[in-house]
């Protein structure tokens, strides 16, 4: 996907006079987000959950690279294949590469981030392969030709209504006719139209919400069942993972799991949850004859040894876009990448350059209310903040910002002066709004009063006024 | 609960008035004063004192923010206790400058000021003791929670305490009370259309509640929200919740004009 988090300012406005989006958001705030509340009522221990979650995982990133060669040899131990991608490029190249090895023709996808992270369908669709989306929402994207707008429900985006003119004008060359209009009807010819793909695949490539190390597997939840077929009816199978995906035992992905369906969809556990381990062995009745996993890097050790290595803790639940104010009002796409909310203006950043999602960490309120949810407990607008940080010190962000701030730092680290300053103009901008009570518009404050006005100061400041009080 | 009697004991608080209620609303500070008075203590009000850093902060600047929180401690580290009238500015005292200064010799120093540093409402309720305070005002009202108070420094049942016990006061919560207002700093001028919205919304779900005051308790919401109110002219009155409890919500409320 060519990315357009640059102009997050453009998209973000064109997406709040979007009123069918503003429509479906209202309903994802509703849905996941009352869903969470009641799992986290129904569970006394969840916050104990959350701090045995983020401990698991410090240590595990304390000692990555001894559970990824764990996990490496127990996938070879069963018969399976890994390779290692430091960068997007690389791993693009080598699911092209088994693709080819395979003599595939056609390839189907489960859900997976990863997938997206590295643009995989277009790498396959421009070698010459037919690939296809199995989750609805992505199968939906595909259609459409879009990006997904959420980390769990790609097409939240979407009305109803979008979606039967979709389908009724993609399906048709399918032999199916009727515009239909029922939810259960739409996903009934949906299922369709998938299950001749799965029959016909070679390939099935799906992600993997956790690598576990001491046995090898791989997991993943999905609520269709998609991610299953994916991975069982064709002859060669592929995870895509990050190395952030590897937990030590199946005792903690088995922790994380009970975290991650609350957090994410408001669900105890979520519909299907798969634990795949290499290839088909004689007695087994299916599964692949290849098994490949893929472990990309992508800019994560990098995190890995810096401040932001708290980030490689999530676990892709969505639960900070959910509660975000920002991500609910603009939708996804206004981040302009595959990573939206909260931990996308992390993410993007690193992976893309700040030159290129420079506005993302700047694009939030800090209230805070992402990392109160998120299910690792990872101080989101901390890393933001560290962010910010490494912009300043790279003087990447506007010279006019800089400047105001810096005359501004100048003047409050003098307080006298700052005193006769502000006491002088207080007194005028009281004067002046002593009528209204309040400003349409100010110099040096248009930000501001475009779209609220400013209340007027109510006259001196405390400190002349204190100081007067005291000497009468 | 702290004895109020000799003036011996009174606990001696230094006064941050934020620079927010500094320009804009000083009736904010000489409440906070009054409040603080009557409970018992002994309030100064130093002059050395501006911001506490927080656009510095939020703007990645760590270099003028450490410069301003030096100066905030030097001039407040002498008194028992620091208190403001601002969840943010005291999150900022409380949980961010120690962070600031982690690997700093002035660490101790900032976490000694971290620990006797509250927002004014909790000092009342949670350090003092206080569960009523005699005021009245008559009106039906709701309190936005800022973000800061609630999630960073955990005020939430605090103000609620003390507003149940106002004359003539009737309260009635907004739906989606964790929700931020959007005013977030500079986020507020740098992302108007966002933070503009998110303003529209928290006044919408103020106006459902029927209230003829909107309340809060830090001086950023309260500005973005009044001037959101205006602008759509919406005619709810907006104080700090300190003007209520210190019987002074008579002035003009936020972004009301002298008639
Ligand atoms: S940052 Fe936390 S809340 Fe957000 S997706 Fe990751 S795990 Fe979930």
């Amino acid at each position: 996907m060519h990315p357009r988090s640059k102009f997050f300012e453009a998209n973000a406005t064109q997406a709040l006079r979007q009123p069918s989006l503003q429509a479906a958001l209202k309903q994802l705030e509703q849905g996941f987000v009352a869903g969470r509340a009641a799992c986290y009522e129904a569970l006394p221990e969840f916050e104990a959950l959350r701090d045995r979650a983020e401990e698991v995982l410090n240590h595990t990133l304390e000692n990555l690279d001894a559970y990824l060669l764990e996990y490496e040899a127990r996938v070879i131990e069963t018969g399976g294949q890994v390779h290692w991608a430091s960068t997007a490029d690389e791993a693009r190249r080598i699911v092209v590469d088994i693709c080819n090895q395979a003599g595939a023709g056609n390839v189907i996808r489960g859900k997976s981030m990863i997938g997206e992270e590295v643009g995989i369908n277009d790498a396959l669709e421009k070698a010459g392969f037919e690939v296809t989306e199995t989750d609805l929402g992505e199968y939906i994207l595909q259609l459409a030709e879009e990006p997904p707008s959420h980390i769990v429900a790609p097409a939240i985006h979407k009305t109803k209504d979008e979606i039967s003119d979709l389908f009724h004008s993609r399906h048709r060359e399918l032999g199916y006719h009727e515009r239909l209009t029922e939810r259960s009807a739409l996903v009934a010819e949906a299922r369709q139209v998938l299950r001749e793909k799965f029959q016909q695949a070679d390939v099935g490539i799906t992600g993997a919400n956790f690598l576990i190390a001491e046995t090898g597997s791989n997991v993943i939840v999905t609520n269709e069942g998609n991610g299953d077929l994916s991975s069982t009816l064709p002859r060669v199978q592929i995870v895509t993972a990050a190395i952030d995906k590897v937990v030590p035992t199946l005792e903690d992905a088995s922790l994380l799991l009970r975290l991650l369906g609350r957090s994410a969809t408001g669900q105890e556990i979520t519909a299907y949850t798969t634990f795949t381990t290499g290839p088909r062995r004689q007695t087994d009745a299916d599964g692949p004859a290849e098994y490949h996993v893929v472990i990309l890097d992508n800019h994560r050790s990098e995190m890995l040894a810096g401040e932001l290595r708290p980030m490689l803790r999530c676990i892709r639940c969505g639960a900070c876009m959910n509660h975000c104010p920002v991500y609910g009002r603009v939708g996804g796409h206004a981040y302009g990448w595959i990573y939206p909310g909260p931990m996308g203006s992390v993410l993007t950043p690193v992976m893309l350059g700040l030159d290129e999602a420079g506005h993302l960490p700047n694009a939030c309120s800090l209230n805070g209310r992402c990392a109160t949810v998120c299910p690792v407990k990872i101080p989101l607008p901390q890393l933001l903040r560290t962010l910010r940080g490494r912009q300043h010190r790279r003087r990447l962000n506007s010279r006019t910002a800089r400047m105001g701030l810096s005359i501004w730092a100048w003047i409050a680290l003098r307080p006298r002066l700052y005193q006769s300053i502000t006491r002088l103009a207080m007194s005028i901008m009281a004067l002046l709004g002593r009528r209204q009570g309040r400003f349409r518009r100010m110099p040096l404050a248009g930000g501001w009063t475009r779209v609220r006005d400013l209340p007027a100061p109510q006259g001196s400041t405390f400190q002349a006024q204190w100081r007067q009080r005291r000497q009468q | 609960m702290t004895d109020r009697g000799t003036s011996a004991e009174k606990p001696r608080v230094g006064l941050f008035v934020t620079c927010l209620v500094d320009l804009y609303r000083p009736s904010v500070g000489f409440a906070a004063i009054k409040l603080l008075k009557q409970a018992g203590c002994e309030v100064d009000v130093p002059q050395l004192q501006t911001c506490c850093g927080q656009p510095a902060y939020n703007s990645g600047d760590d270099e003028h923010t450490r410069a301003l929180a030096l100066q905030v401690l030097q001039a407040f580290e002498d008194y028992d206790y620091v208190v403001a009238p601002s969840g943010s500015c005291l999150g900022m005292i409380r949980c961010h400058y120690p962070d600031l200064f982690a690997q700093h010799e002035l660490l101790a120093r900032f976490q000694a000021l971290s620990a006797k540093s509250h927002e004014l409402i909790s000092f009342l309720v949670d350090v003092l003791g206080i569960d009523q305070i005699k005021a009245s005002y008559t009106g039906q009202v709701t309190y936005h929670d800022s973000c800061s108070g609630l999630r960073e420094l955990g005020i939430s049942a605090q103000p609620r305490q003390l507003l149940a016990g106002v004359d003539g006061l009737s309260l009635t919560e907004l739906e989606g009370r964790e929700v931020c207002c959007g005013f977030g700093g500079t986020f507020c001028v740098k992302y108007p259309e966002i933070s503009g919205r998110m303003a529209a919304d928290k006044v919408a779900a103020a106006a459902a509640t029927g209230a003829d005051t909107l309340l809060a308790g830090d001086m950023g919401c309260l500005l973005n929200l009044a001037g959101k109110m205006r602008r759509e002219g919406v005619d709810t009155r907006v104080y700090h919740i300190a003007e209520v409890l210190a019987d002074m919500a008579d002035a003009e409320s936020i972004g009301e004009g002298k008639a």
